[in-house]
């Protein structure tokens, strides 16, 4: 436990201090300290590095297919996300009510990609390399400049594979996990994987990797009746890993080709919620079983914590790819520019509502597309 | 909680604390990176414009004052921006004359309505009410049986019945009077903003039970978004307050900071941990001085007093001073500092908290840890730790599944803290109180103690070559801690 009882002993004494000077001595209330103390070096996150090449042998799976076999489909998943209009679309009467490009031009293009949570840093990258075009005279008005913006940001977006791994090749069955903070969609997309790989003809099976969350249990268990795949389940507030480690060797017993493992949220900052999940990966492997993807589940409407969120879950567990779920709402997401940029994990998937064919492989012209859509 | 926005800020601050005179390049370097910092914490475009915009008028008009200096007087307007920008005064819940109250959930899927709607109930029972949950989310698999479990657990009745959420919920409320609850807490799906249907459901089922509070609950990282989803919930609902869940993340939450400016309601309650009992009333005006880096002495010293008894307090702060403080009184402060809530939260509400020693591996099982191994040892041994020999710290090791140098180390740290302790009741003895002879610590107070351990870096506790995991590199301050990291508290009274 290292220096643990150090750390405890230091903050209890504070603590202690301070509670008992609130209580015994005068009570003092109101005016807050008006000097502001400087702050202490903060530890700057690790840059992580691209994942790591895929395995040699790597069977390809072009799509996932999500032919609307079930019940009760909703109607052209991919039609849904063409419903809302873009972002751009606020702005086009801004920015093409002029004939020159302007500084209000500017703005209201960092405005709308800020709006679309591209962030700060994303946006100026952007708009500095159109700026110099523009001084170039390489293009000279608002449409030109939206047409290259578009193709920059496009461009951002085309360098990885975004096919799923699956390899027969490699100690079966393939293992794919699924990571995220709390509500992402997790579970909800395992459900949807689970039918659309199903419907390759793969053999899949669930593992209900969430002990903790009341009745995320019952969740994935719902989901597999739908998908008609077995489940196996371990105790609420049992290890995960054990749940894991049990559903690859039943699988591996009973030939079957793919485990798709729920995992509980966890907030990134959480250490010690991190250090299980780094364990349930590496137990996974441990006989039979190779983790092909880890699919880090990202909620559309997050906001800049996003990066954060894809830092750190790709440091615990090497994280192979992005699942954007939520993209049927108004929220677009715009925060995997940077994880595609600056982390290089690619987005794989896409969520497009709560039932089991709201599921798309990511397709980035189609997304800028759609971010550029008019109504 | 906010705690990245608050370290921008302060080191953007820094820059213009104590100048004379601002040029108008200052000005705009300032506000450029005031800007920035609002826009990483995901603060909405549009609010983040007209802050600035205000900064900016006040900033240019602050030369007029005579009182302050021009960068105290951008820190006090940015101060006062913040607050405006959270909303004023917290949000006062009043009890329906004809009971039950009733409380409507609305948010996005994934927001975290369930665990909040649990967590209410749980806060509504501490302040003496009856709560009766009912789960109205039919659509989420197992959304009722999660409600259940975490009703179980706080031991709060839960109503539900399959079929359709509108009649549920109206249901429920005639449960409520007919078991005599004076609280009804409707959970419902989550539900897309943009989803007319879905938004048609829930104003019916407001119709049905006609809420006295329609909370919505927004998650801390969400992004630019959450403005758009705040003000059509509002439109739909007419929303009375926020929760903002997930606050124990590192997100900087300034989508919560918009949400006030957009709808004009106040975030009402903030969750921050997925215990039930992580959940706290917010107060804007407290937390505008967290994100300025001033920490919220004010919730602190609320918990400490609805904790700590005042005799209690009164002899275990003699016992300190007099050095005869043992790791039996240890354990059992331990257990009243645990009621205040998880260290690290309480971390974050001490003021100039060194940054990095907030942001450190603060494990509540660290605690666990540390009273396993206090509890291994015998009543004399914790009354005399020096008495700790070698077979005895094989035992206590085994005892409480550690290892000998864990032993070592908090028994080490133990007679440290001890004696730092003992020392400061003399200093503040000192410097104007007057401990007498029986160990009462007559008139020392908290400013002059905190400021005593401000001045020794609390350079006992670290240690000799005491590195802290997780704290940053002592440079040339032999205490691990930063000095200056610690607050100057003579302002405060
Ligand atoms: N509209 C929409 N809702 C979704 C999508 N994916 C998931 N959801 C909903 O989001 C909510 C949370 O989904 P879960 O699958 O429970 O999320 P999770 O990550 O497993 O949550 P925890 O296990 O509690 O951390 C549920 O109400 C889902 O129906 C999506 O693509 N679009
Ligand atoms: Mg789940």
């Amino acid at each position: 436990m290292n220096s643990a009882p150090m750390i405890l002993l230091v903050l209890v004494g504070i603590v202690l201090l301070f509670g008992i000077g609130v209580v015994v001595f005068n009570r003092r209330k109101s005016a807050l300290p008006e000097s502001i103390e400087e702050s202490a070096p903060v530890l700057v996150p690790k840059v992580v590095e691209a994942p790591a090449a895929s395995p040699a042998s790597v069977a390809v799976v072009s799509e996932v297919a999500v032919e609307a076999e079930e019940p009760e489909p909703t109607p052209g998943a991919v039609r849904r996300f063409a419903r809302a209009a873009g972002i751009f679309n606020g702005s086009f009467a801004v920015l093409r009510g002029k004939d020159k490009i302007t500084s209000e031009t500017w703005e209201e293009l960092e405005e709308t990609l800020l709006r679309a949570d591209v962030g700060l840093t994303t946006t100026t990258a952007l708009l500095e390399s159109l700026k110099s075009r523009v001084g170039r005279k390489d293009i000279s008005t608002p449409q030109e400049l939206l047409d290259a913006l578009q193709g920059a940001m496009a461009g951002q977006l085309s360098s990885n594979s975004r096919e799923l791994q699956f390899d027969s090749s490699v100690k079966m069955p393939n293992i794919w996990l699924f990571v995220g903070v709390n509500g992402v969609g997790k579970t909800t997309t395992i459900g949807k994987v689970a039918f659309a790989q199903k419907a390759l003809g793969r053999s899949v099976l669930l593992a209900a990797g969430d002990t903790f969350r009341a009745a995320a249990g019952e969740q994935l268990e719902t989901w597999a009746q739908r998908a008609e795949v077995p489940i196996v389940r371990g105790n609420e507030g049992g290890d995960p890993s054990a749940v894991i480690f049990d559903a690859v060797q039943s699988a591996a017993a009973n030939n079957r080709e793919l485990v798709l493992g729920d995992t509980a949220g966890r907030l990134q900052n959480k250490s010690n919620l991190m250090e299980e999940l780094k364990k349930v990966r590496r137990v996974a492997e441990k006989e039979a079983g190779t983790v092909t993807e880890v699919l880090l589940v990202i909620d559309a409407t997050t906001g800049q914590n996003g990066l954060s969120q894809a830092e750190q879950f790709a440091l615990a567990t090497n994280v192979t790819g992005v699942v954007l779920t939520k993209l049927d709402g108004s929220a677009k997401g715009g925060i995997v520019f940077a994880i595609e940029t600056q982390l290089g994990i690619p987005v794989k998937l896409v969520g497009l509502g709560e039932t089991i064919g709201d599921l798309v492989p990511f397709d980035p012209e189609e997304y800028v597309r759609e971010l550029f859509a008019e109504a | 909680m906010f705690d990245n926005l608050s370290s921008r800020f302060e080191s953007i601050l820094k820059k213009v604390r104590g100048k004379g005179r601002l040029t108008e390049a200052d000005v705009d370097e300032v506000l450029g990176e005031i800007r920035a910092a609002l826009l990483d914490a995901d603060v909405n475009v549009g609010v983040v414009r007209n802050v600035v915009a205000r900064i900016r008028e006040a900033a240019v008009g602050a030369e007029l004052s005579q009182a302050l200096d021009p960068g105290q007087q951008i820190v006090k307007i940015v101060s006062q921006e913040l607050t405006a920008m959270l909303g004023g005064e917290t949000l006062k819940i009043s009890y329906a004359s004809k009971p039950p109250t009733v409380v409507l959930m609305a948010g996005l899927q994934g927001s975290g309505k369930t665990t909040s709607a649990a967590k209410l109930a749980r806060w509504f029972k501490s302040q003496g009410r009856h709560p009766l949950l009912v789960g109205a989310d039919l659509q989420r698999p197992a959304a009722v049986e999660q409600l259940r479990t975490l009703g179980k657990q706080i031991d709060v009745p839960v109503f539900s019945e399959p079929g359709d959420p509108v009649t549920t919920a109206t249901r429920g409320l005639a449960e409520a009077r007919r078991i005599g609850k004076d609280v009804l807490i409707v959970d419902t799906a989550g539900r897309l903003s943009i989803d007319a249907d879905l938004m048609d459901e829930i104003r019916r089922i407001s119709d049905a039970v006609t809420p006295n509070y329609t909370f919505l609950v927004i998650d801390a990282m969400t992004g630019q978004d959450a403005v758009n989803t705040a003000e059509a919930f509002h439109n739909t609902l007419a929303i009375d307050g926020v929760i903002l869940s997930k606050l124990d993340g590192d997100a900087r939450g300034g989508a919560a900071l918009s949400v006030k400016e957009v709808i004009g309601r106040p975030i009402a309650f903030a969750a921050t941990g997925e215990k039930l009992d992580a959940f706290e009333q917010f107060h804007p005006d407290r937390m505008a001085g967290r994100i300025l880096g001033m920490g919220d002495m004010l919730t602190l010293i609320e918990q400490a007093e609805s904790v700590f008894e005042k005799e209690e307090a009164e002899k275990t702060a003699a016992k300190l001073f007099e050095g005869e403080f043992t790791l039996d009184d240890f354990l059992d402060q331990l257990q009243q500092v645990k009621k205040m809530g998880s260290m690290s939260n309480i971390m974050g509400m001490i003021p100039g908290m060194p940054k990095a020693a907030k942001g450190a591996e603060i494990d509540d099982s660290m605690i666990t840890v540390t009273e396993a191994i206090i509890r291994s040892m015998t009543l004399e041994e914790r009354r005399r730790p020096e008495i700790i020999n070698g077979s005895r710290r094989n035992r206590i090791a085994k005892g409480s599944g550690t290892t000998v140098p864990d032993i070592n180390k908090l028994v080490k740290q133990f007679t440290e803290m001890q004696k730092m302790m003992k020392r400061m009741g003399g200093m503040a003895a000192l410097s104007g109180g007057k401990a007498n002879k029986k160990g009462k610590p007559g008139k020392v107070n908290p400013l002059k103690m905190a400021k005593a351990m401000r001045e020794m870096g609390l350079s006992d506790l670290a240690g000799p070559g005491g590195g802290m995991k997780g704290f940053p590199p002592p440079g040339n301050n032999p205490s691990g801690i930063p000095s200056e990291g610690f607050p100057d508290f003579r302002d405060f009274r």
